[in-house]
């Protein structure tokens, strides 16, 4: 079955792809100023260090935004149409794009969210969102 | 702001090929076709053209065009990276140019073979194989541009209550436009509200015609100094303004980039968006002109939605004629291209769809990633 664009993690990504291979999802934290960033990149954007520490995060939040695909534009997503993707904001603050992990009821905005490890290969497992205690 | 290119410079061509499923024809032969139609609308020749641009994502280089034109020396040619959306930014490089001097004579063309070709809403056309930032967005599904942009648009009816029916009635003003320009791919053949609201969900909040076609086809403008424009053989567009903005990552998430390119543009024209009489909005979504209507400061926040349904950017008594070709969403989608070439034509008096004594038109080629405003009197 064709497989959706693996994460190709470079340089300032690899840490993240590695937590989440050990299931646990962290964010960079500039050590400067304290800000939290994502994606990771190599400069803080509110101060310009490149200090950082990879944070933990709860792996809560709650739909920022959402949309349902009806088209299978990508061999990919062939059978697993109507497909939902999503932006989750965390507890922390930040916003991820993910997507709905397969069983998980609807969402609409504002929907409490829980990150899912899913390993879609031997180096990557992505975080996938689900609803929270469903 | 500088006010250095104020009506200095000025757009004296515009030319396109048929718009269709499939060309026939390579990209080349369309970026040729299209390019003639433009010199010989605007009197002139391929000896007196120095300068060429295209849009990066084009295929046709300037070598290959000029070889074909017969251009021996070319003293000015480039190209815009991002996406689809440059058109005004090439604008304003080449009025830059022209009015520096480094050209006198500039075509920004393009040829592309949108549907039968390279397909950008297929997901192994734009792809980046999840490098780079697509490493956090392609392998959860967000693959196309209609993918971020659904999501976008779910946020914007959440916080503003726009509404689908909203974007229905912007469709079906934009398809009336294009029912009377017989360029157009849906020139007679009108929608309906019901039409909109009946037809399938591409990515919902989006139904299939919120979304642009998928044109075969070619463009082109000729633009040079406001001195040559006088000699040249139709009314020149003088170019009041033209901006670029760059995609902000860290951007709020539902502003569109109109929100930094609008008070840029206005400025540097002197202007205000109460002084436009007509608007082209690069239509890839319906949803977007709204939001564009609104962060540009045509009108403010959550009231877009309303004043469409009203009419406001209807040609037949809309007090903001928006898209008065068909736009992308149902003249063709060549990318920002044919929204200059509406625009210019609305400046000259030759729209399809004359909005009556037009001094300012408008034109957007990406939702706030650049803009021109273009006026019939220098």
């Amino acid at each position: 079955m064709a497989s959706l664009p693996l994460p190709v993690p470079d340089e300032d990504s690899a840490p993240f792809w590695e937590y989440c291979r050990n299931g646990e999802l962290r964010a960079q934290r500039c050590t400067a100023c304290g800000r939290l960033r994502y994606p990771p990149r190599p400069t803080c954007p509110q101060c310009g260090s490149t200090a950082i520490e990879w944070q933990k995060l709860s792996g809560r939040g709650k739909v920022y935004t959402y949309a349902v695909s009806h088209q299978a534009v990508h061999p990919a997503l062939e059978g697993r149409i109507p497909f939902t993707t999503l932006v989750v904001e965390l507890e922390e603050g930040i916003r991820m794009t993910s997507n709905l992990a397969e069983g998980s009821p609807a969402i609409e905005i504002g929907t409490p969210l829980e990150v899912v490890f899913e390993p879609v290969s031997d180096e990557i497992t992505l975080p996938r969102f689900k609803v929270a205690g469903a | 702001m500088s006010d250095e290119l104020r009506g200095r410079t000025a757009i004296v061509g515009v030319g396109e090929t048929d718009y269709s499923r499939a060309s026939g024809r390579t990209e080349l032969m369309l970026s040729l076709q299209a390019i003639q139609a433009a010199l010989d609308d605007a009197g002139l020749k391929p000896s007196d053209v120095d300068g060429l641009m295209k849009w990066s994502v084009d295929t046709s280089a300037e070598a290959d065009i000029a070889a074909n034109l017969g251009i021996n020396e070319l003293s000015f040619f480039g190209e815009i990276n991002q996406a689809g959306n440059v058109g005004a930014a090439l604008v304003a490089h080449a009025a830059a140019a022209i009015r520096s001097g480094i050209a006198e004579v500039i075509v920004i063309y393009r040829g592309v073979n949108g549907r039968s070709g390279r397909r950008y809403g297929r997901g192994d056309v734009t792809g980046r194989q999840g490098r780079g930032a697509a490493q956090f967005t392609e392998p959860f599904g967000v693959l196309v541009p209609q993918h971020g942009l659904a999501m976008m648009t779910q946020r914007r009816m959440y916080e503003t209550g726009v509404t689908s029916l909203q974007f229905a009635a912007t469709a079906v003003a934009i398809r009336q436009h294009a029912n009377r320009n017989p360029r157009a791919t849906f020139y007679e053949t009108p929608l309906t509200i019901e039409d909109h609201q009946n037809s399938r969900f591409i990515v919902e909040p989006l139904h299939l015609f919120d979304c642009c076609l998928e044109t075969d086809g070619g463009g082109a403008l000729v633009l040079t100094s406001a001195e040559r424009a006088r000699s040249v053989k139709k009314p020149p567009a003088y170019i009041r303004a033209a901006t670029q903005t760059g995609y902000v990552r860290d951007r709020e998430y539902i502003d569109v980039a109109a929100k930094a390119t609008g008070p840029r543009l206005f400025k540097m024209a002197g202007m205000l968006p109460s002084d436009v009489d007509v608007v082209q909005i690069y239509d890839h979504f319906c949803p977007f002109v709204i939001f564009a209507l609104e962060d540009y400061g045509f009108v403010k926040r959550g009231e877009g939605g309303p004043f469409v349904e009203a009419g406001g950017i209807s040609w037949d008594g809309g007090s903001l004629p928006v898209n008065t070709s068909g736009g992308h969403l149902s003249e063709a989608y060549l990318q920002g291209m044919n929204q200059l070439i509406e625009g210019v034509r609305q400046a000259r008096g030759e729209s399809t769809s004359q909005v009556k004594d037009v001094e300012v038109s408008f034109v957007d080629t990406g939702v706030g990633t650049g803009a021109v405003l273009l006026t019939r009197e220098p």
